[in-house]
C-alpha cells in the first residue's frame, strides 16, 4: 500500500491543494457572513453552483472565459445582495435558527430552479485555450488550469485581506463582527454593511463555482455535498476567523488527497473525523474565539 | 372569490396537476400498464429516454388497433430513485390505477422495492434496468422478468474484450455502491482468468465530482488500461479531469458501459477512444431492419435518436403486448405463463430469449469506441461499433449459481 513513489506523492499533494483552494474560497465568504451576521448561510452551496452555471451562460453570451470569470460572481454577489435584503434582513433580531431554515428552503429552490432552467443533466464548460494542457513541474504534469486557480485564489485571499485590514469599510465590517451595538450607536449603518458582506461571501461562493466549472462541470447538485464539507473547514478554522478558514481548507484540502491515495475508502469521512479531533482539543476550531456561538 | 371557493379550485387544480392521468384514463377501457422511473435525479435523463421509449411503443400497438381490441395506456410516475418511493407509487399503480403490469424501474436498489410490491400483488414486472440481483434468489418471483443486461454479462464480455484487445495489466476505478462493486467483482475474476494483472483498485464515493486524488497514483502505476466505473455526471467529471492530467494519452480508458445522455453532454473531445459495451446503439438502424424501425418511429417523434435505457422500456412494452396477444388474457399469470412458453422475440435488435429458470432476457450487445469529432456525421454519431458480442447463456451465471435451478 505504501511502496508509493516520491513524485506520486508530490503530485498528490499538489492536488489537495486545488482541492483546499476550492474550500478555502467557500469557507472564506461562509465565515466572513457568519462572524458579522450570525446567519448560517445554508444557501452557500447553490451560490457556489450559481456561480458554475452563470459562468455557462456568460461564457455562451460573449464566448470569453475571462468575461465569465470577472462577471459570474458579481452577478451571484448581487444575487446574494438581493436575498439578504429582501430574505434575510426581516428575520434579524429573531431566533438565530430562522435565517438557517430560510436559508435551507432557499438552497432546495435555487437546486430545483436549476434543474428547471438548466435541466437534469449537468453542462460542461471548458477552460480557455491558453490554460488548457499540462505542465511539467518536474515531478508530474499538472493541468495548466489548476495552477491557475491557486494562482487566483491566492490573489483573491490577498485582495481581501487587504480590504479587510487597510481599508475604513473593512475596518468597520472587523468592528461590527466585534460589536454591532457599539458600532451603530457611533452612527454606522451597519444594515448596509451586513447587506455587503453578505453580498461579498456570495460572489466568493460564485467565484469558487466557476472555478470548478471547468473541472468538475456544472449540475444542479454540484453544491450539496461542497455546502457539508465546506462547514466542516468552517468549524475546524474557527467560525468567524479569516485565517482558520484559509489554513483549515488547505488542510481539508491534503486531507482528502492523502487519504484517497492511501486509504480511499475512508476518504468520504476522513474530514468528519479531523472536524471531530479539533473539536475535542480546540473546541472553537483552529483559530476560533471562544464565545462567539454564545 | 371567496376563500371556501378559492380552497376547493386551487384542491381541484392542484389534484389534477399531481395526477393527470387518472383525468385521462377516465376516458375508456383501456390495458393499463404502470411504469415508475426515476424522472428526477441524477438518473433523470436516462429515465426520459425510457418514458419516451415506452411512448413510441405503445403508440406504435394503438396505431395496429391495440391488444385483443383494447388501446395500451402507460402510466408514468416518479420514483425519485429511492427505494421506499419507488415502492409506495408501484402501490398506488397496482390498487389504485388498476395496473395489471408494471415496466420500469433504474437502479437495482430501487427495483428491488418495485419488484417487492409486484411480487406480493401478484402481478407482472418487467425490469429495464440493470441488476444481476433480480433474476436471482431470493428476489426472483413467479413473475418477474429482467429485458435489460446485467452487470455480470456486462464485464464479462467487455472485460475479456479489453484484455483480449486493450492490454492484460489494468487498474479500476470505480463508484462505491452496489453496481460499481459487482461490476469490479466481475472484472477482476474475468482478468485473472485471461492471466492478466490487476494493478490495483480503488473505490469512490458515488456523486463525487472531484477525481484529481485518484489520479497521481494510478498514472505512476502505468497500466495499460485505466477501466471505471462512473455512472451518471461523474462519468463526465471523471473523463475531464483524466483528460486534463495527460492521461487518455497515457494509457486506454474503458467503462463497461456508455450512455447516449452523457455522450451527448460530454461531446466527443471527453468521449473520443473511449471504450465500453453497450446494449444499443441508433447506429445498427443500417444493419438490423427491427432498430431502423424503432430509430425511425423515435426520431419522427422526439426528432432525436433513441438511446440504450429507451430501447428496454420499448422492448418491455412489445413484450407486455405480445404476452397478452398469446394469453388472450388481459392477466399476469396467463402471460407470464404464455411468455415462458414462447421465449423468442425480437422487437428491436435482433433475437433474443427468456431463460426459462430465471426469466433473464439474453440479448446481444456491442464494444463500441468514442468516435472523433472530425469523422461524426451529424450532431449524435458519437460511436463506432467495434464488434458484435452475440447473446449467450454462458455470459450469466448459471440458474444454478443464482440459486433458481
Amino acid at each position: 500500500m505504501f511502496d508509493v513513489s516520491a513524485a506520486a506523492l508530490a503530485a498528490q499533494l499538489f492536488t489537495g491543494l486545488v482541492l483546499g483552494m476550492i474550500f478555502v474560497l467557500l469557507a472564506i465568504g461562509l465565515s466572513l457572513i457568519f462572524g458579522l451576521m450570525t446567519v448560517v448561510n445554508f444557501a452557500h452551496g447553490s451560490f457556489y453552483m450559481l456561480g458554475a452555471y452563470f459562468g455557462f451562460v456568460l461564457l455562451g453570451l460573449s464566448g470569453s472565459f475571462w468575461v465569465a470569470l470577472a462577471f459570474a460572481p458579481l452577478a451571484v454577489g448581487v444575487f446574494g445582495l438581493l436575498v439578504e435584503r429582501f430574505l434575510i434582513r426581516p428575520l434579524y433580531g429573531r431566533n438565530p435558527d430562522d435565517p438557517l431554515l430560510l436559508t435551507f428552503g432557499l438552497s432546495l429552490v435555487l437546486v430545483e430552479s436549476a434543474r428547471v432552467i438548466w435541466g437534469k443533466i449537468g453542462l460542461t464548460l471548458d477552460p480557455p485555450a491558453a490554460l488548457a494542457g499540462a505542465v511539467n513541474l518536474g515531478f508530474t504534469w499538472f493541468p495548466t488550469y489548476r495552477l491557475f486557480v491557486i494562482a487566483v485564489t491566492i490573489v483573491v485571499v490577498v485582495a481581501l485581506w487587504v480590504f479587510l485590514k487597510r481599508t475604513n469599510v473593512g475596518l468597520v465590517i472587523r468592528a461590527g463582527s466585534r460589536d454591532p451595538l457599539m458600532v451603530a450607536a457611533l452612527g454606522v449603518d451597519l444594515r448596509r454593511i451586513w447587506m455587503l458582506v453578505f453580498g461579498i461571501g456570495s460572489a466568493l461562493a460564485g467565484l469558487a463555482g466557476i472555478l470548478a466549472g471547468p473541472m468538475r462541470g456544472a449540475y444542479a447538485e454540484m453544491g450539496v455535498t461542497m455546502i457539508i464539507e465546506s462547514f466542516v473547514v468552517v468549524v475546524v478554522g474557527g467560525m468567524g476567523s479569516l485565517l482558520g478558514a484559509v489554513v483549515a481548507g488547505l488542510l481539508i484540502g491534503e486531507v482528502v488527497s492523502l487519504t484517497t491515495f492511501f486509504a480511499p475508502k475512508l476518504s468520504d469521512i476522513a474530514v468528519f473525523g479531523v472536524m471531530a479531533l479539533v473539536l475535542l482539543l480546540r473546541p472553537s476550531g483552529l483559530f476560533g474565539e471562544a464565545g462567539l456561538m454564545e | 372569490m371567496q376563500r371556501r371557493t378559492f380552497l376547493k379550485t386551487a384542491t381541484v387544480g392542484a389534484a389534477t396537476l399531481a395526477f393527470p392521468s387518472i383525468v385521462r384514463a377516465q376516458g375508456g377501457d383501456t390495458i393499463k400498464i404502470g411504469f415508475p422511473g426515476p424522472t428526477t435525479g441524477p438518473f433523470g435523463a436516462l429515465a426520459k429516454d425510457q418514458q419516451q421509449g415506452a411512448i413510441v411503443a405503445v403508440e406504435e400497438i394503438n396505431a395496429k388497433g391495440g391488444v385483443l381490441g383494447r388501446k395500451l395506456e402507460v402510466l408514468f410516475r416518479d420514483d425519485e430513485l429511492k427505494p421506499a418511493v419507488g415502492a409506495q407509487r408501484t402501490k398506488e399503480l397496482i390498487e389504485n390505477e388498476k395496473c395489471e403490469f408494471i415496466v420500469g424501474g433504474l437502479a437495482a436498489h430501487v427495483q428491488m422495492a418495485i419488484n417487492e410490491q409486484t411480487k406480493a400483488a401478484k402481478k407482472l414486472f418487467i425490469s429495464v434496468s440493470q441488476s444481476d440481483e433480480i433474476t436471482a434468489k431470493p428476489d426472483l418471483g413467479p413473475l418477474t422478468f429482467h429485458e435489460a443486461l446485467n452487470p455480470t454479462i456486462t464485464s464479462r464480455a467487455v472485460g475479456s474484450w479489453i484484455s483480449q484487445n486493450l492490454g492484460k495489466k489494468w487498474w479500476i476505478l470505480y463508484a462505491d455502491y452496489a453496481w460499481g462493486k459487482q461490476n469490479t467483482a466481475v472484472l477482476s475474476e474475468g482478468l485473472k482468468k485471461q492471466g492478466g494483472t490487476l494493478l490495483g483498485s480503488t473505490p469512490y464515493p458515488l456523486g463525487n465530482p472531484e477525481f484529481s486524488a485518484h489520479l497521481p497514483r494510478i498514472i505512476d502505476a502505468k497500466p495499460e488500461v485505466l477501466v471505471t466505473m462512473t455512472p451518471g455526471a461523474d462519468n463526465i467529471a471523471f473523463l475531464k479531469q483524466a483528460i486534463s492530467f495527460g492521461m487518455k494519452k497515457q494509457m486506454k480508458i474503458a467503462q463497461p458501459l456508455h450512455w447516449l445522455p452523457q455522450l451527448k453532454q460530454g461531446g466527443p473531445d471527453l468521449y473520443s477512444d473511449i471504450y465500453a459495451g453497450i446494449s444499443f446503439t441508433w447506429q445498427l438502424e443500417d444493419s438490423i431492419p427491427e432498430a431502423k424501425n424503432y430509430v425511425q418511429l423515435y426520431r419522427k417523434k422526439y426528432n432525436e435518436p433513441p438511446g440504450d435505457y429507451g430501447a428496454y422500456a420499448y422492448s418491455a412494452i412489445h413484450e407486455v403486448a405480445r404476452g397478452i396477444t398469446l394469453a388472450k388474457a388481459v392477466n399476469s399469470d396467463a402471460v407470464a405463463s404464455a411468455l415462458l412458453a414462447n421465449p423468442t422475440y425480437n422487437h428491436y435488435k435482433g433475437k433474443q430469449w427468456w431463460r426459462t429458470c430465471d426469466h433473464k432476457a439474453f440479448q446481444d450487445l456491442w464494444i463500441v469506441k468514442g468516435r472523433e469529432r472530425a469523422k461524426m456525421k451529424g450532431d449524435w454519431d458519437f460511436l463506432d461499433v467495434v464488434q458484435k458480442v452475440a447473446a449467450s447463456e454462458s455470459l450469466d451465471r448459471t440458474c444454478g449459481e443464482k440459486g433458481v435451478a
